[in-house]
């Protein structure tokens, strides 16, 4: 490819933007590494695989599980992103299909309204609303399944705006080709406008899940922070970023660089779990 | 086969159910929007006064205003958005248009990219700790806050670019390449335009997170109530404001309503005006 | 307007620096316990308005960062909520406040008073029903404070228990949490700051202080010494302290500045 001068000046500095964008996050895991060392080398990597509880001040008994922990964050993802990634996608459809012009707008609007609800509101309507709903069927009331759909509230507006934003995206001339068809609505929208948008909508559920493993604020209000692996969605469960949460501030250092040993080892698990899903995305045929 | 007649009625049921499926998860929306606001004026609406929108934070936020607190959230969502959005879309921009994917560069930084979204936010406050204030030597600064939430948001811009550009019609990069256009010239006249508004959404979203984000903040931009001078001076998020008047101040619920129903009225102007903005822009190059 | 755009954003990044210059000023930081930062703040504000030349600077992050702080000289002074422990005998503290502890039930909840054996009993997991304890049948939800917490050290040293003993179906962070908790689940028993709790009762919502072992939990019992359950707010410093620094000390426990604590719904040391 034939660069001109100007092209040339461009991709350097584009480049220098992109090497910059991708190595933030090993300054940020180089952090994590440097915190944990001291637990690292205190051995405490087996402890926080096969302990069973969770009682790092106990003077008795200390015990440091993580993988109740690492449970918890995978299932109330899981369960955040099958609640919104359907609704949201849907929710999409029906924005750029359904509403006319004006609606449409205003949909838009309370979208981005609800995208920037501070995480501690969303964790007090947890806590004020829909724990005390959950407690009429099952105490606690704050469990897996409240972490689960308030999760799935924060991450909604990111998935609806990105796949409305893919829906837009889909070229008029493959819509006007489908009517002309004769192809229903639901027909060209599953057929030709989902598939089409696919790569927009995958991305914006990957970011969305994402961000769903790393909320903190809301989540610790509502999960109930039991540290055990739950046996159904009403039983209380503490995911890794709460328990940084809740105890980063009054934590010993020894405390302290095990908490920052659960944050490293999530990130990796996480952005394994990331990585595969992206994976997958680029072997379905997209672009990645 | 089926007869024309229930084929029809199957067409019309499918869209029948799809539409509604997609309006209950509208309307779901709504309710609980609906929900949280309808709490927030309850408790807030009689606490919120020109006084409280422009006076000083006294007695731990419950009564005066958070005036100094609005300056320091916007510097902070400023400097945020000045910081992350270059190296948001020049890495889409260089991933779309430079590199091919699948190659080990592009995978690799899309790899760091995605990685970056799901550190948690408690994390990131941590490392903006340690990293803008301490190493740094930034301090307890609207700056370090504003630098560490560009760090949480760069994945969000980077992708909602990417996915603009590559969803760009296909026959816009080779037209320009047989008018004779550089790459730098097809890129500012006609690629960044045309993906103007997926550009514009990612940035929506920032905005929106930078604006409730709460961990990153408490320990980098810190807790003062003072009016800052420069970013170089502490000074709390609106967010950090609510929490503290939540959760640590006896009787804060009316004020901190308050704080919050101001802060989904700041993300209402600034995405309203983002997006007349945005229309204008567009208008010059589609007319 | 694309070229000029990146200079007009220069310029007005430039121009929020253009405040950066600050005259030479006195400065006391202070940093640590999210609980007593509010408070702090509002006196230094006062101490402010009286002492010209003097600036306060307030953050949180927690008590153990105020120990780290106060330790490594980037504090004046470290805000913690509880007493100091034995490996942290380098540190002087200084004593303002204290926050009485109590135990809150739902204001539906029959039961008004625990003996101290009873709490232990509750929150051991012997005791699983409020039926045994004179209540309806139905399952308690116990709820305790995370690791680490002054709240949950006092509650512990009150029971005698090990942190490894409680069988929490809850577990909390903030005082507001607990409350809201409770609030939410009318079987749930939680201990949070008599203030607090004191104050949300009085405010309607449907939580009540009970007594323990028979003592009425308020706040001038704290004060008088006859309530059991307590911990200290307290500022650390490490070595010398300027002459300024002290100063803020006596402002913190001088009488005229006790209402500063009370409005927080602390007891304060001044009386």
């Amino acid at each position: 490819m034939f660069l001109s001068r100007s092209d040339r000046i461009l991709r350097g500095a584009l480049v220098m933007l992109a090497l910059l964008s991708g190595s933030v996050v090993l300054l940020i895991v180089w952090f994590l590494v440097a915190g944990a060392l001291p637990a690292l080398r205190d051995g405490y990597l087996p402890r926080l695989l096969f302990d069973e509880h969770w009682q790092p001040g106990s003077a008795r008994d200390p015990q440091f599980a993580l993988m109740p922990m690492l449970a918890a964050s995978v299932l109330v993802t899981a369960l955040a992103a099958l609640l919104a990634a359907p609704l949201g996608i849907a929710g999409a459809v029906f924005h750029r299909f359904y509403l006319p012009k004006r609606l449409a707008v205003w949909n838009q609007r309370m979208l981005e309204l609800l995208a920037g609800v501070p995480s501690i509101v969303f964790g007090f309507w947890g806590l004020t609303v829909l724990v005390p709903l959950i407690n009429r069927l099952h105490p606690p009331g704050q469990s897996l399944l409240a972490a689960g759909i308030v999760l799935a509230l924060m991450i909604l507006p990111t998935i609806a705006l990105t796949s409305q934003s893919a829906l837009r995206s889909v070229p008029e001339s493959q819509l006007l080709a489908a009517a002309g068809l004769g192809m229903g609505r639901f027909a060209t929208v599953f057929h030709i406008a989902l598939p089409s948008a696919r790569s927009g909508i995958g991305s914006g559920v990957l970011l969305a899940i994402a961000r769903a493993v790393g909320e903190t604020m809301a989540v610790v209000m509502v999960c109930g922070n039991i540290a055990k692996f739950p046996g159904s969605v009403f039983d209380p469960v503490r995911p890794v970023t709460a328990t940084i949460a809740l105890e980063m501030g009054y934590a010993s250092s020894s405390h302290k660089a095990l908490l920052y040993l659960a944050g490293l080892i999530l990130v990796l698990v996480t952005g394994a779990l990331t990585g595969w899903l992206a994976f997958g995305k680029r072997n379905a045929g997209e672009v990645s | 086969m089926k007869s024309p007649v229930s084929r029809r009625n199957h067409r019309r049921f499918s869209d029948l159910a799809c539409g509604i499926v997609g309006a209950v998860a509208a309307s779901l929306t709504l309710v609980v929007l609906g929900c949280i606001v309808w709490d927030l004026l309850r408790l807030g609406l009689p606490h919120l006064s020109w006084l409280f929108l422009t006076g000083e934070v006294a007695d731990g936020g419950r009564s005066g205003g958070i005036g100094p607190v609005l300056v320091s959230t916007v510097m902070i969502v400023v400097i945020a958005l000045a910081v992350a959005i270059p190296p948001g879309v020049g890495c889409a921009l260089w991933l779309s248009e430079f590199v091919r994917p699948g190659t080990v560069p592009a995978r690799a930084i899309t790899g760091g990219v995605d990685l970056l979204a799901s550190v948690p936010s408690i994390v990131f406050g941590l490392f903006g700790m340690a990293f803008f204030a301490q190493v740094l030597g930034l301090g307890f600064s609207i700056l370090s806050g504003g630098l560490t939430l560009a760090c949480m948001i760069l994945p969000l811009l980077v992708r909602t670019t990417l996915t603009a550009l590559q969803s760009l019609p296909v026959d816009l990069r080779p037209s320009a390449a047989a008018l004779g256009l550089t790459q730098t010239t097809t890129i500012r006249k006609i690629l960044l335009p045309a993906a103007l508004p997926g550009i514009l959404v990612g940035v929506t979203i920032g905005v929106a997170r930078s604006l409730s984000e709460t961990a990153a903040l408490i320990f980098t931009s810190g807790y003062a109530t003072r009016w800052p001078d420069s970013p170089g001076d502490s000074g709390r998020a609106l967010s950090v404001h609510i929490y503290d008047l939540a959760m640590n101040i006896p009787n804060g619920a009316a004020a901190a309503s308050a704080s919050a129903l101001v802060l989904l009225l700041m993300i209402l102007v600034i995405n309203s005006f983002a997006s007349f903005l945005a229309e204008r822009w567009l208008r010059r190059y589609h007319s | 307007m694309m070229k000029s755009a990146p200079l007009l954003i220069g310029l007005s990044v430039l121009s929020l620096f253009s405040g950066c210059s600050r005259e030479k000023r006195e400065i006391i930081i202070l940093t640590g316990s999210s609980t007593v930062a509010p408070v702090v703040t509002d006196a230094a504000k006062r101490f402010e308005a009286t002492h010209p030349g003097v600036r306060i600077e307030v953050q949180t992050g927690g008590s153990s960062r105020g120990i780290a702080d106060a330790l490594s000289g980037l504090a004046t002074f470290g805000m913690i909520s509880r007493d100091l422990k034995a490996d942290e005998s380098e540190l002087t503290a200084h004593r303002f406040a204290i926050d009485g502890v109590g135990i809150i039930l739902h204001q539906t909840n029959p039961v008004t008073d625990f003996s101290r054996q009873q709490l232990i009993d509750i929150y051991t997991g012997k005791v699983t029903n409020w039926k045994e304890l004179g209540g309806p049948d139905a399952k308690i939800t116990v709820a305790s404070k995370a690791e680490g917490r002054a709240t949950l050290e006092v509650f512990l040293g009150y029971t005698g228990l090990d942190s490894a003993d409680i069988k929490a179906g809850v577990i909390v962070g903030e005082n507001q949490q607990a409350i809201k908790t409770v609030v939410a689940d009318p079987n749930a028993i939680a201990y949070v700051s008599i203030g607090a709790a004191a104050s949300e009762a009085a405010g309607g919502t449907p939580i009540k202080l009970v007594r323990c072992d028979g003592i009425e939990p308020t706040n001038e019992n704290v004060a008088a010494g006859k309530f059991p359950i307590m911990r200290p707010l307290q500022l650390v410093s490490h070595g010398e302290i300027p002459a300024t620094a002290r100063d803020f000390l006596d402002f913190l426990t001088a009488p005229e500045n006790a209402d500063l604590i009370e409005s927080h719904l602390y007891v304060s040391l001044s009386k």
